[in-house]
């Protein structure tokens, strides 16, 4: 049961047809069995109890948490041994507010160290493999919420997105990952990586579900002063797949074939099916424009993310210590004892970033790196409001083609063709754009996904134009075919 | 004393007065207990946020404004990075880039001269948590972690340990007058970073800096420039100036020494950028005018009152404005009429020394200026002596009871000359013998007269007056 949508399954809660009991048994035993098959999850919540069926939506519905979210009581690793025994004391607000919807967490969902990656396999309990083939990655750094959700264990998992950690992995497991405008969902108690970028969100199989739950978590909260009042947005209620007249645009220099000189099969057949996924937003009467803009900045991209989410995550994670919580470091004296901590306890990739973060943010680099990096990032910000003056919204395929091998995985191999391809999703964290992924088909059995970006706060129309784009094709609440016996 | 100029220059933290810490809801109080003022951000358990403090903000403002600062246009904040078991966070969030107030200035008085010391910038920032350091444990106590801070330094305008106090009093009268904070040293409220240099009179070059930093009274900033001074000058007399480097020392009270913790190549580099968590936001200039119309009359200016329109003198007047309570209490006990000389005689003589002796403050002294007329209106009436006006108001204190009570008819002095001339005519017709001898040269029986005097009115005979009806009676 815990394969179908939030609405549906509401109504049998409703209808006396199930029980929460029931669903949360079966999401606890599908958790078992996927944690054997591709490891997604750091906790299995043995104990999670059903609740009183509410009018909420939510009430009684079985979801994961990403482990970077504080959850009061409950092991919150971040996926970092730094963590590897800490128990919060306090939920994360977006935590809280679905508990008040009467949503029940029945696990939290592995990884990449602190969403410091996006392979989901730097997590501290190992790699976690995507459900429609193990040999495969999941992306990250949602990777465990991804694959949970693309394997049927529940409805929705929270995912965290700080250059396109939920609509990246979402991709590569046929699911919709939606990353609202920067500040409509608090982010008090999700670990921080870069606090500029980071981002709140969700990962479901619709943009229904995606709604409904964004609905729940988002809101103004005393303890973000980067938090918004989104009172008067309604997600779910004013979802509409009328979308006719809005203007779409997408970026000639990444997505048209001509502009590569070597494509690979699955490029060529990525980008096909991208026209394919146009010429149905075309029919629902949208129109589509080819906008060209200036290699130089879409070359930036990668550069100015790394320099800013590098050091933002430097002093955000200054405070992993071993002093205060976390396992005390060994040492004589303070000082080797946090860097015997630091030491043990991060993996190479963070320092390898820990090492970029320090040195851009150097009193005698900053002005060549970091400092340029934010102007950067502000002219590329500037460009597509500018844009989005003129278009309801930006769309593209998201990555290069399906999820990659897991044997093949390393951050440093990439072509150069298809650098721009493989990171534009982190214009939507530079500006706080709202920006969903859903996906658009199969190639060789595996789904690939597009992207839809649209300015700040124009939430509803990214979502509606998913939704009518959704409506049009077969992948809504596709599930990886795992096999739970 | 030292042949060359002195440069001096201060930095000086001051934890604000406010309810709760400038990023975190825990209470800003001090506290004999540790770790009780404390919620998650101050121990910077993961995912927290700092929440700005209006009212420290608001606080900021208005100290910016005293010293005639430059406002910025935008308030936002930036991160110191290091690390230090102090620091949970493994930065302060504190104001580099854009601070509250720049380019400001304050007059002082220092050994009867004026001068004026100019302020580079004031900022608000945070204070770290505080350590107790045993032999085999160093503990942490995180009431402190995220107390709101302003850090005020000056240009390196001073010239002696004189005027670095000066200015540190001046300061802390100024934040006390504003209700910025209690800046109170015995609390710890007040630390300073002393920078020294000197150089030769006459010449424009500058000397070698050196920074003794975390000073932490007045009178330690006092030894440690005179410290600095003095080392600083005998290795220049010695030849060895370039054994003064640029560096950061520390005082060492039980030395009374400073000593070196790092050279200026060991020094850190704190990685500022801004805050991203604090969006930036536009400081409204209405508000502004508001807090600039709230500034109180400040120490300074009252002192200039008391001394050229009240006619005190400059000793008395220092004294009434050492705080503000007393000097409230003074201008109360003006704006009620009270003689201007009489009021601070009193203050001073009477009501600072009874507050010394019982160890209160003026807030909780039961004689409000509005009691203390009732008393100096009768002395002044001469229906009371001073003895008796201090016995009232010790009694008065005592009952904590309203003197009116204790200035009845019966302790009512006479005064008048009819009545008195009654009494004494017949006290001199009734002592015949008496009046005979005193005038062939028993001139010490004029005290019996008095005694008898007294003794007919119960000891309420004005004794000055008597004395003179007596002398005129008896003398022709």
């Amino acid at each position: 049961m815990t394969e179908l949508g939030i609405v549906k399954l509401h109504e049998m809660l409703i209808n006396g047809e199930i029980t929460s009991k029931e669903l949360i048994d079966e999401a606890i035993l599908k958790s078992k069995k996927l944690q054997e098959i591709c490891n997604p999850f750091v906790t299995i919540l043995d104990d999670a109890k059903e609740v009183e069926i509410t009018d909420s939506l939510l009430s009684g519905i079985p979801y994961g948490i990403k482990d970077n979210y504080s959850t009061k009581g409950i092991l919150s690793t971040g996926s970092s041994n730094t963590l590897k025994d800490y128990v919060p004391f306090f939920d994360a607000t977006a935590v809280a507010n679905l508990k008040k919807h009467g949503a029940v967490a029945v696990n939290k969902t592995v990884l990449d160290e602190f969403g410091m990656g996006g392979t989901g396999t730097t997590g501290h309990t190992g790699v976690v493999r995507n459900p429609w083939d193990t040999k495969r990655m999941c992306a990250g750094s949602s990777s465990g919420s991804a694959a949970a959700v693309a394997a049927g264990v529940y409805p929705y998992a929270l995912g965290s997105d700080t250059g396109d950690s939920i609509r990246k992995p979402a991709a590569f497991c046929g699911i919709v990952g939606y990353k609202p405008t920067y500040g409509m969902i608090s982010r008090y108690g999700l670990f921080p990586f870069a606090s500029s970028l980071d981002t709140c969100g969700v990962l479901t199989r619709s943009v229904e579900d995606a709604a409904i739950v964004v609905d729940a978590m988002k809101g103004i909260d005393e303890n973000d002063e980067t938090s918004w009042d989104s009172s008067n947005i309604n997600l779910y209620k004013d979802l509409s797949s009328d979308v006719k007249g809005k203007k779409l645009f997408y970026i000639k220099e990444i997505c048209n074939i001509e502009n590569y000189d070597n494509p690979s099969e699955m490029l060529k057949k990525h980008l096909e099916n991208f026209k394919e996924t146009l010429k149905i937003a075309e029919k629902l009467g949208m129109s589509i424009d080819e906008v060209s803009i200036d290699k130089t900045l879409l070359n930036t991209i990668l550069s100015v993310y790394v320099c800013i989410s590098c050091a933002e995550a430097t002093s955000n994670m200054s405070n992993l210590t071993g002093i205060s919580f976390g396992p005390r470091g060994n040492g004589k004296k303070v000082i080797d004892m946090m860097k015997d901590y630091r030491t043990k306890g991060f993996s190479p990739l963070i320092k390898r970033r820990f090492v970029i973060g320090s040195y851009v943010l150097q009193k005698e680099n900053q002005e060549r790196y970091f400092l340029n990096a934010a102007r950067i990032r502000r002219l590329i910000t500037n460009k597509f409001k500018e844009l989005f003056k003129e278009y309801d919204g930006l769309i593209m395929p998201v990555s290069s083609g399906v999820a990659p091998l897991l044997d093949n995985s390393n951050e440093m191999v990439e072509s150069n063709e298809i650098t721009v391809l493989e990171n534009h999703l982190q214009i939507g964290n530079f500006g706080g754009f709202p920006s969903i992924t859903i996906p658009n088909g199969m190639i060789d059995s595996l789904p690939v996904g597009i992207n839809i970006t649209s300015n700040c706060y124009e939430d509803q129309k990214v979502l509606n134009i998913a939704k009518a784009l959704e409506d049009e094709m077969d992948y809504k609440n596709m599930i990886a075919g795992v096999k739970y016996e | 004393m030292s042949k060359y100029k002195a440069v001096i220059g201060l930095e000086m933290h001051c934890e604000m007065k406010s309810n709760t810490k400038v990023f975190s809801s825990a209470r800003n109080e001090f506290s004999e207990l540790a770790n009780i003022n404390v919620r998650p951000v101050d121990m910077a358990f993961p995912g927290t946020l700092p929440v700005l403090n209006k009212e420290c903000v608001r606080k900021a403002i208005l100290a910016s404004l005293i010293l005639g600062c430059e406002l910025p246009e935008y308030m936002y904040f930036d991160r110191k990075n290091y690390y230090y078991p102090d620091l949970p966070k493994g930065y302060q969030i504190t104001q580099m880039h854009d601070p509250v107030g720049i380019n400001g200035s304050i007059t002082i008085d220092c050994e009867g001269k004026e001068k004026i010391i100019k302020i580079h910038d004031i900022h608000l920032e945070e204070d770290a948590a505080s350590m107790d350091h045993f032999s085999d444990v160093s503990l942490i106590n995180y009431n402190r972690a995220g107390v709101p801070l302003l850090e005020l330094v000056t240009e390196p305008c001073l010239s002696s340990a004189e005027e670095a106090v000066a200015f540190l009093e001046e300061m802390r009268k100024i934040y006390q007058y504003a209700d910025i904070s209690e800046a109170d040293t015995k609390k710890g409220q007040i630390r300073c970073d002393v920078n020294v240099s000197i150089m030769d009179e006459g010449s424009t070059e500058l000397g070698t800096k050196v920074e003794v930093k975390n000073v932490n009274s007045f009178g330690n900033v006092f030894d440690t420039i005179n410290y600095e001074i003095e080392r600083q000058s005998k290795l220049k007399d010695e030849g060895r100036y370039d054994e003064v480097v640029q560096e950061t020392r520390r005082f060492d009270e039980e030395t009374g020494t400073t000593i070196r913790m790092r050279t200026k190549a060991d020094a850190i580099d704190y990685k500022y950028f801004v805050e991203p968590n604090i969006p930036k936001y536009k400081i409204d200039k209405t508000w502004v005018e508001e807090i600039r119309k709230s500034i109180p009359e400040l120490p300074r200016e009252r002192k200039l009152k008391y001394i050229n329109e009240y006619g005190l003198s400059e000793y008395d007047a220092n004294i009434i404005i050492k705080t503000k309570d007393y000097a409230d209490y003074y201008e109360e006990c003006i704006s009620l009429g009270i003689d201007k000389k009489q009021a601070a005689n009193y203050l001073i003589v009477n009501i600072i020394a009874y507050l010394n002796k019982e160890a209160i403050s003026l807030k909780d002294f039961y004689l409000k200026p509005i009691y203390l007329k009732q008393i100096l209106d009768e002395l002044e009436k001469g229906t009371i002596s001073s003895k008796q006006a201090k016995e009232i108001f010790n009694k008065s204190l005592e009952e904590q009871k309203e003197p009116k009570v204790f200035i009845s008819k019966d302790n009512n002095q006479i005064s008048d000359i009819n009545t008195l001339n009654n009494i004494i005519d017949n006290i001199i017709s009734n002592n015949i013998n008496q009046v005979n001898a005193y005038k062939s040269g028993k001139t010490n029986l004029f005290d019996y007269f008095v005694g008898q005097v007294m003794k007919e009115t119960k000891g309420k005979a004005n004794p000055t007056i008597t004395k003179e009806i007596l002398k005129d009676k008896l003398d022709n």
